[in-house]
């Protein structure tokens, strides 16, 4: 599948970046030219006094690379707790370092926020760990569940047991305990929380803090969410498929294991389960059999062969609706294809060919039995007489019968769609 | 039959079929080879050089389609049968414009099938009931004049007749009977329609082989 057309999403593009290939990434996918984007975040940087750095490490942390690589935190999640814990302070001291590199550059304006940012980048980088590394369980839980299957590459290893359960556990409460920390300490030493007049900064200071525990979980909750519901739909559609299957193939399957002595019956059988399946497969493409005269014929062809046991193959060129003279053409039809079941099924097929045109309509019924001769017929069975010559005549339309030569018999009705017989028999 | 029995490359991606239709044709035809693959289907035709080969029309990697489309390229002269358990008209009309001279179902009985396959050798077209109604129905009906090639997008009354005789279960030779005309004038008859289907531009054509993406 190619991937060039469709939009890409934001990935750390590594071959190309400079630093972390965060900026190459977001290039790549908004089409911004590189160099460009580096010296708009650099001033962003000087101008923020170094908070966009931070957004940096953050983005560094959480985007994926673009040739499905490692981040930072795929490595974390195939890292044991303790590991973890490590990684996390050498961001929290990372943070540490480029603040104070800020501090001397001069980019500076409060020793106020160092240690809060640290605590924060801190605790929020082990949150953002744990939370990778339990990426296939269940979000929104705080460390209650071990971390399942560990990753792509990870996926072998052994069931962590109680004790790391426990430590997962004790690692996302300190990371929340870090943040809420970091930002109380951040509001104590600018002494904030004293002023009423301050009240609206300590919210806001509050409410990033909380953005910064929750936007993982939240980040992660929503990718489960999509990913459960399109697992959910393909399983529905499964036992959806594996309950028509059931009802249908594997009945008709089971019958004809018990029918096996008798080929007529198993061919009949299997001539209807090939016909439902095609129906079912064909979903709504076909009208119903009470307004369209093809799907009606289609229809008594059906029955006859259920009924019969015989094989009839319809063709039907064109279509229209059913009225009261192609109800009529329909019951001579019938009859024609009920009489060739029951007298010349063998050998088979009996065929039925519909020719639905504008100004009239055709349809022939020709069978290859031993054929008959329709003046030599009894006058007791009048089927073939009342039921289609007859019914025929009275409605406006022409019925024959025909022997042929090398075979068979055809029987042909024609009639006008708009009363008359049509122009000439052929 | 005097002539030699015609060889046949079998391809379908089901064994089971495949031994079905060997059993069936035994000492009626000459069977070459047999391929469960598009590859391999190309492969051997391309070895065997058979009279006709025998392609089933729904396989994975392209199908009987992609199987037609690459021998042609290779050895145009080679002939198709085509055969599906499908009937759906985008599937028949598709593999026909592809270059096949013909298409069967697969519940045709063995000797029918024979029969079928010796008609192909001899460079003539197999028509089935069921594609006799799908060629009536896609020439069914007027086109705008400007777009109408009369070569190619119309049938001729004949043509036409002869058609719905086979759409009604009339075997060639019936046909020649019943229309007064030679075996062969029928052959003739068929030979053009199949013609016609495979250039013409009818949009109800074009559109079915821009479904399959035939045309780009």
């Amino acid at each position: 599948m190619s991937a060039v057309a469709r939009r890409t999403p934001l990935r750390r593009d590594t071959r190309h970046g400079l630093v972390g290939g965060v900026l190459a990434g977001i290039a790549a996918r908004t089409g911004i030219d590189p160099v460009l984007l580096r010296v708009g975040f650099a001033i962003l940087a000087i101008a923020t006094g170094g908070l966009a750095l931070l957004a940096y490490l953050v983005d560094w942390a959480a985007l994926p690379a673009v040739d499905g690589g490692s981040t930072l935190l795929a490595h974390t999640r195939r890292l044991q707790g303790r590991e973890r814990l490590r990684v996390a302070i050498g961001v929290g001291l990372l943070t540490l370092a480029a603040l104070l590199a800020f501090r001397q550059l001069g980019i500076w304006w409060s020793d106020a926020v160092a240690w809060p940012l640290a605590l924060a980048a801190f605790g929020a980088a082990l949150l953002w760990a744990r939370l990778q590394a339990n990426g296939a369980g269940a979000p929104g839980s705080l460390g209650a569940e071990p971390p399942t299957d560990a990753g792509e590459k990870g996926g072998g290893r052994a069931a962590p047991a109680a004790s790391s359960r426990f430590a997962e556990l004790y690692s996302g409460v300190f990371g929340v305990l870090l943040v809420v920390g970091a930002a109380l300490l951040f509001l104590s030493s600018n002494n904030i929380l004293g002023g009423v007049r301050d009240a609206a900064l300590a919210t806001v200071v509050a409410v990033v803090a909380l953005g910064l525990i929750l936007a993982p979980f939240l980040w992660r909750l929503g990718r489960n969410f999509a990913g459960e519901r399109a697992e959910r739909i393909r399983s529905q559609e499964r036992a959806e498929l594996a309950a028509h299957l059931h009802d249908s193939v594997l009945q008709t399957l089971t019958l004809m294991q018990k029918r096996a002595d008798d080929p007529r019956e198993v061919a009949a059988l299997a001539r209807r389960q090939e016909r439902e399946l095609r129906d079912w497969l064909a979903a709504d493409r076909r009208p119903p059999a009470d307004v369209s005269l093809a799907a009606a014929l289609r229809e008594a062809a059906e029955k006859v062969e259920d009924d019969h046991r015989a094989a009839v193959e319809v063709v039907v060129v064109g279509d229209c609706e059913l009225d009261a003279r192609t109800e009529a053409l329909l019951g001579a039809a019938r009859e024609a294809l009920l009489n060739a079941a029951k007298h010349a099924a063998d050998p088979g097929p009996i065929r039925l060919y519909a020719e639905i045109e504008d100004s009239r309509i055709e349809v022939f019924v020709r069978d290859r039995g031993p054929g008959f001769d329709l003046e030599a017929v009894s006058p007791d069975r009048r089927g073939v007489r009342e039921s289609i010559v007859g019914r025929m005549e009275r409605a406006g339309g022409e019925a024959e019968v025909r022997s042929i030569a090398s075979g068979g018999t055809e029987v042909s009705l024609a009639i006008g769609r708009d009363g008359t017989a049509g122009e000439d028999e052929r | 039959m005097s002539a030699p029995l015609p060889s046949v490359v079998i391809v379908d991606d089901h064994e089971l079929f495949r031994a079905g239709v060997r059993a069936e044709l035994e000492n009626l035809v000459e069977i070459r080879a047999e391929a469960g693959t598009v590859e391999e289907a190309v492969a051997s035709i391309l070895r065997e050089k058979p009279d006709v080969a025998l392609v089933d029309v729904h396989m994975p990697g392209g199908g009987g389609i992609e199987v037609i489309r690459r021998v042609a390229h290779e050895r145009p002269v080679q002939r198709f049968l085509a055969l599906s358990v499908s009937d759906s008209a985008e599937d028949v009309i598709a593999v026909i414009r592809t270059g096949a001279r013909g298409y069967v179902t697969k519940s045709i009985s063995g000797e029918d099938l024979a029969q079928a396959i010796g008609r192909v050798r001899d460079g003539d077209a197999v028509f089935s009931p069921r594609l006799a109604g799908f060629v009536l129905d896609a020439f069914h009906g007027e086109i705008p004049e400007a777009e109408v090639d009369p070569e190619l997008d119309q049938l001729t009354p004949r043509e036409r007749e002869v058609l719905r005789l086979i759409a009604r279960g009339y075997m060639y030779k019936e046909i020649a009977l019943r229309l007064d005309i030679s075996p062969k004038t029928v052959e003739a008859h068929v030979g053009a329609v199949l013609r016609k289907l495979q250039l013409s531009n009818r949009h109800e054509l074009s559109r079915w082989a821009v479904e399959r993406r035939l045309i780009d």
